[in-house]
């Protein structure tokens, strides 16, 4: 029987968020039967925390869930040896989560210090900045389905190929608002006024990231059913090194021109297309989906 | 032998056909929208009518595309404007300077913003609303007012309010000017109204 490999689930400054979030993914025994956890904080693991602290165990992947802060200590070991050591003779190192990416929402409590495995934000920064070893799985929190399908690209020993923020292709090239289901409402500007409901585009009053941000949410639909802009909450853009931003729940206009436009698209083209976009009324796109009044 | 140097047949027609627009607007913007025809459009022109007909097929159609030419002339202007390396100040005089230039030596151009386009909405309802027509010269103010609360020159506003502000300005001074109402000539007063625009649309 081939040897399974080996995983280390360390945690940096974290929320527990893509602990979490991986606890829901739908083919968890396909990873418990592949992969030994040496170990996780939640999972059945072969060692405990003080014994990985030792730092004299080796693992084939280490996973680094939260932000990067080489002072922190685990069982007396700082994180900065803890890394060094058992990224050093991993053959991939997988960043679980914005934190862990880019420095994500812990980074702003102590910027000078803290950053993600190999970025600072978007600048390469950390333990493993420019390291070919290292995929990041931006998000907050990551998708469960984008750790199972690099795990399993791994272990069927596939290439991963990877943006220039180390980010599969295979799940960033979309963007969020790819299958968005809102997407009519967008192309004919009609606004969404409220949370929740059906109708509408969230992306001209409610902060709505989506055309901006790189990922497969709308592809790859969270539990399988849905995805935040369908339910009508804002993408707000939380697998970008820049996430978090302030005001996360309005667009930022100025004179009523939203400051930033979807990605790779420039302001003066897609002012052109909104305005004439917005000129024309579509009273079926005005009215409720579904009017139980009606 | 073919000329190598004749113009190939569709960029004839375009000539043609810009040639055909500046003389509709010079009659629409004179003579009034409704007691301009095509007929009379045709005469002026040397052109049998039913030729006429060949460039545009209905009156309405020729006034629809009379202000897509006209925001596409004014668009291009601002946007060259827009794309200079100077400060919002001084954009907004360039604006005025530009604005007034136009009305100065090409006023059909702007009489027929005022005196067609916006006294007849009838005529630009169906294919013409909104935006349609005039969006080559509202999406250069729309990037301009961006820039400018961007750089932390200008109040961030509803963008009605400041459009309003500045071309309601502008073509109010034009339609005083044809009406032969003011004291100056239009240049002369660029200088106060650039003043004016930037100190009401500034940041405080």
């Amino acid at each position: 029987m081939k040897p399974r490999l080996k995983v280390l689930w360390l945690q940096g400054v974290t929320c527990n968020g893509n602990t979490h979030s991986f606890l829901n993914y739908p083919h968890l025994l396909y990873v418990l039967e592949t992969f030994e956890f040496l170990y996780h904080s939640l999972l059945p693991s072969t060692y405990t925390l003080e014994e990985i602290s030792t730092c004299v165990h080796e693992c084939d992947i280490l996973i680094f869930e939260g932000a990067y802060d080489p002072r922190m200590e685990r069982v007396g070991t700082s994180l900065e040896t803890l890394v060094g050591h058992y990224g050093s003779h991993a053959k991939y190192v997988i960043a679980a989560g914005s934190c862990a990416s880019f420095g994500g929402m812990f980074k702003h409590s102590d910027p000078e210090h803290i950053t993600g495995l190999g970025f600072d934000e978007k600048e390469p920064k950390g333990p493993f900045a420019s390291s070919p070893k290292l995929i990041n799985l931006s998000g907050c929190p990551m998708h469960p389905e984008w750790m199972g399908y690099t795990l399993r690209m791994i272990a069927d020993n596939k290439p991963i190929a990877v943006d220039e923020l180390h980010r599969p292709k295979e799940l960033y090239s979309y963007l969020a608002h790819h299958g968005c289901t809102r997407n009519e409402y967008f192309e004919w500007k009609v606004d969404s006024d409220h949370f929740g409901t059906k109708e509408g585009c969230l992306f001209y009053k409610q902060g709505c990231r989506g055309p901006m941000t790189h990922a497969s949410c709308n592809k790859i639909l969270w539990n399988d059913v849905s995805s935040k802009t369908r339910v009508g909450t804002p993408c707000f853009g939380c697998t970008e090194p820049d996430f978090p931003r302030i005001n996360m729940f309005e667009t930022k206009t100025n004179m009523s021109i939203p400051q930033d436009v979807p990605v790779g698209i420039s302001k003066r083209s897609y002012l052109t297309m909104a305005g004439i976009a917005k000129s024309f009324h579509i009273p079926r796109l005005e009215k409720r989906l579904i009017d139980d009044d009606a | 032998m073919k000329n190598i140097s004749e113009k190939p047949a569709t960029t004839k027609k375009e000539d043609r056909k810009t040639s055909i627009m500046q003389t509709a607007l010079k009659l629409f913007s004179t003579e009034g929208f409704y007691t301009t025809t095509m007929p009379a459009i045709a005469k002026t022109l040397g052109m049998s009518v039913g030729n006429f007909y060949n460039y545009f097929s209905s009156k309405d159609q020729l006034a629809k595309e009379l202000m897509l030419y006209i925001s596409t002339v004014l668009g291009d202007k601002l946007r060259e404007i827009n794309m200079t390396d100077v400060s919002v100040k001084e954009k907004v005089t360039m604006i005025v300077h530009m604005y007034f230039s136009i009305a100065r030596e090409r006023p059909e151009l702007i009489e027929y913003f005022l005196r067609v386009f916006l006294s007849n909405r009838e005529i630009f309802t169906k294919e013409c609303t909104g935006m349609v027509c005039v969006s080559g010269f509202v999406t250069e103010l729309m990037l301009f007012f961006d820039e400018g609360v961007q750089s932390g020159e200008l109040k961030d506003q509803d963008f009605f309010s400041a459009l309003g502000l500045f071309m309601g300005y502008l073509g109010g001074m034009v339609f005083l000017n044809g009406e032969e109402v003011l004291t100056k000539p239009l240049n002369e007063y660029e200088t106060a109204i650039a003043e004016n625009i930037y100190n009401a649309l500034r940041k405080q």
